[in-house]
């Protein structure tokens, strides 16, 4: 309690399966979710393995509270070699999908090989099953959620997915699961492609019992509490969604703007939370229908907008199909397709967003990558004749919509962007336009005015992301202290409790956005109701750190050295334009020694054998 | 003064905590599928629908139950489970699928308020469930209109949608 005690392999090669006992040793040290899970991960899979070869892991794993009474108690983590980056992947989604998984007895799936044929895999309590899908091959994941669910008639199945780019080997495949939640970054859609795995689809009718169910109660009481009466997660998200920074950002000079070459938006606005609620000229009904919980969550930041499909981006004989409410623009999806591409246009975005949740595309790399290209595009190092005809100008959203489509259906240029920011740079002649860390593009913070993001990106151990220490909270927001984000100083502790501290919450099956309003010491009391063994904040960063060494261990032993934690020169050498971070580049230099050096790790970045010791790592 | 469940759906998020605590107070365990109120997602359309048992008064499973299993307690319907043979007879009966049979336990279960504080609206975080006074559920949504009386001619553009 509140693990089930049972994982499932699965055996694709040989199209079987069985019940094994969950590793509670393991659980102890790794709790649940991303560290239990990378944990099988680490003993499983040899650091070397190529990411698409059969020989890769694909583990999707819950935590101890998923699908407990808990708030936000819906997530799951996918767990693989990421073929974008080569680094350990861990890709965290909500929904209503992963405590569906525990009510079919189950704490984690950890699928093996590759499948002969596309399959997709069935679990309705006991009865499991791997499905033919060759008919389901090439469809979206919009398409096959439906097709499953009148197969087998159970319009109670939730489904998991991927899309076709995933199919032909895009590396910046997501798993989709609910229509538009995504397990969104470093290609963890491509290797489930890969293993010729279409879909989950997962049905549960078990419970789940906790430790002390009156402590349990109390806990999560007072915890909920906590999270109404917060000005973030009380009022903010739900009436904004994440997309409440939009405008913040931009103001603060962080906002990344045609591929990083500005830190400001003068569209930023127009592309806003706020903007989500304003009536559109063309129907008079703003482009946010409702905010939306997932499985648990008292918070709700959700978006589920309704595309203006009058628009002129979408095709005519599409316009039907998109004539529906679906996962509308989150922040990071905003400012991806939006400001970093210089495209202003709302309903273009909200176009744009429906088509990588329907094809399971990750659109933070989707629209830096297509940023990217714009910025070739621009220097002439891309032409009309290599972009299938596409005028691929920044601040086009006809441009961004058509590069957008090319991913989806793989035409020969969507193949390009398809395999990133990285790859795409090189074969076009400027690795130096590709904003991205260890392959993997970079979120919506810009390091040059939030310089703990800096730190951040270039030492996140799934490449470049906001997730691994949203530093953001305190250098922006002023959670749980205001730190100055021009600064460098205190920034290399800072980011390394994040890290800790993100690591253990992202083991939990709770959901990191909790943290604008709880610390451990509102999470820990949860865990410690929930679970058996002992839960305190000491030992939920304890189990933090050991986490984020076990990761940065694989990813030497895979190869990635510590050279590679830095950041793209454009951030280093070119200074912000405007706002308050003028003049300023990233100073990764005066941060990354002091990292290491509280990190336990040597000047160069290695792990000393005595920090490796202390987690029983070594 | 006879208590109800009264429920908007334009509040609900679709979070699922009232079928999670539901389930928890009427098993023991945490199970959606288990619980007596479902909220159902109309994800293309944006809209969610919390849905139990409306404690009918003259209530079909009540009238049809062949071994007397469910009895009227002030207003509420409850289903005594050791009087209940699972016939199902009353999940056929009732108009509106809110009596549904228990595989787990081989009876049939229903709302039943919770004996008076009931578990889904004390769990719902907007309030879209809310527990009260039957008598006046409509009070709150008259007042909405009231407040409007003195503007409402000039000001049609503000009435949501669904009043055109």
């Amino acid at each position: 309690m509140s693990w089930t005690g049972k994982i499932l392999r699965v055996n694709l090669t040989e199209g079987t399966w069985a019940d094994e006992d969950l590793n509670m040793d393991w659980a102890m040290q790794y709790l649940g979710q991303r560290g239990l899970g990378t944990k099988y991960l680490v003993e499983e899979v040899d650091p070397k393995t190529d990411p698409l070869s059969p020989e890769n892991k694909l583990i999707f794993a819950t935590g101890p509270l998923t699908g407990t009474g808990a708030s936000t108690s819906a997530r799951y983590s996918v767990i693989t070699k990421s073929p974008l980056t080569n680094c350990v992947a861990c890709s965290n989604s909500g929904g209503y999908f992963g405590p569906e998984i525990k009510y079919c007895g189950y704490d984690m799936i950890i699928f093996e090989g590759k499948s002969p044929k596309p399959v997709y895999f069935l679990m309705i309590d006991d009865h499991i099953e791997l499905v033919d899908a060759e008919d389901l091959w090439g469809k979206s994941v919009w398409e096959v959620d439906e097709a499953i669910k009148d197969a087998h008639q159970e319009p109670l199945l939730h489904i998991a997915a991927i899309g076709h780019p995933a199919e032909y080997g895009a590396l910046i495949s997501a798993v989709v699961n609910d229509g538009h939640r995504a397990a969104g970054r470093s290609g963890v859609g491509t290797v489930m492609g890969s293993k010729n795995l279409k879909a989950l689809a997962v049905h549960g009718t078990r419970g789940l019992k906790v430790k002390d169910p009156e402590a349990f109660a109390q806990a999560v009481e007072a915890a909920k509490k906590v999270l109404a009466e917060n000005a973030v997660t009380g009022e903010a998200l739900p009436t904004y969604g994440t997309q409440v920074l939009m405008n913040i950002i931009n103001e603060i000079g962080a906002l990344p703007t045609r591929n990083a070459r500005d830190v400001q938006f003068e569209g930023a606005n127009e592309i806003s939370g706020e903007a989500m609620h304003r009536p559109r000229r063309s129907d008079g009904r703003p482009n946010l229908v409702t905010n939306q919980g997932c499985f648990g969550c008292t918070i709700a930041c959700g978006r589920v907008s309704k595309l203006d499909v009058t628009i002129p981006c979408v095709k005519p004989e599409d316009k039907e199909k998109y004539d529906i409410a679906s996962g509308g623009v989150e922040y990071e999806n905003a400012w991806a397709l939006g400001a970093d591409t210089g495209v202003d246009d709302l309903e273009a975005l909200t176009y744009c967003n429906y088509r990588c949740n329907e094809h399971a595309l990750d659109p933070i790399s989707v629209g830096a990558t297509i940023a990217a290209a714009m910025e070739l595009y621009d220097i002439g190092a891309l032409t009309k004749e290599t972009t299938g005809g596409i005028e691929l100008k920044f601040g086009s959203a006809e441009a961004l919509c058509r590069a957008v489509d090319a991913i989806c259906e793989g035409t020969d240029f969507g193949k390009d962007l398809a395999m990133g920011s990285k790859r795409l740079c090189e074969k076009y002649g400027h690795p130096e336009l590709s904003m991205t860390v260890k392959g993997q593009e970079f979120p919506a913070y810009d390091p040059r005015g939030i310089q703990g993001m800096g730190l951040t990106y270039a030492t996140s151990n799934r490449g470049a992301c906001h997730l691994r220490s949203y530093t953001v909270a305190s250098e922006v927001l002023g959670i749980p202290e205001k730190t100055d984000p021009l600064a460098t100083e205190g920034k290399a502790a800072l980011v390394k409790a994040f890290q800790d501290a993100t690591a253990a919450v992202d083991s939990t099956g709770l959901c990191i956005f909790t943290t604008f309003a709880w610390t451990l010491e509102d999470i820990a009391p949860q865990v410690d109701a929930a679970c058996e063994g002992e839960w305190t904040v000491e030992k939920l960063l304890e189990v933090g750190e050991r986490i984020w060494n076990m990761e940065r261990k694989f990813n030497l032993d895979a190869g990635i050295t510590p050279e590679e934690d830095t950041l793209p020169k454009r951030i280093l050498k070119e200074a912000a334009k405007t706002g308050p971070a003028k003049g300023l580049v990233n100073g990764l230099d005066r941060m990354l020694p002091e990292y290491y050096e509280l990190r336990g790790w040597t000047p160069e970045g290695y792990p000393k054998p005595e920090t490796l010791e202390r987690f029983g790592l070594a | 003064m006879e208590m109800a469940l009264v429920i908007d759906p334009g509040k609900c998020t679709a979070c699922r905590q009232c079928e999670l605590a539901c389930s928890y107070r009427h098993t023991g365990e945490f199970n959606p599928s288990r619980s007596r109120i479902v909220v159902f997602d109309f994800h293309t359309k944006g809209r969610f629908v919390p849905y139990t048992c409306t404690q009918c008064d003259q209530a079909w499973c009540q009238q049809v139950c062949p071994v007397g299993a469910i009895t009227n307690e002030n207003g509420v319907k409850v289903v005594h489970e050791d009087i209940c043979v699972g016939c199902k007879v009353c999940t056929i009966a009732c108009p509106f699928g809110t009596v549904n049979y228990d595989p787990a336990s081989g009876k049939v279960i229903k709302c039943d308020l919770c004996g008076g504080d009931p578990a889904c609206a004390a769990a719902c975080p907007t309030e879209a469930i809310v527990y009260t006074d039957i008598s006046v559920q409509g009070f709150e949504k008259m007042r909405k209109w009231a407040e409007r009386v003195d503007t409402a001619p000039q000001a049609g553009g503000d009435l949501p949608p669904a009043a055109h």
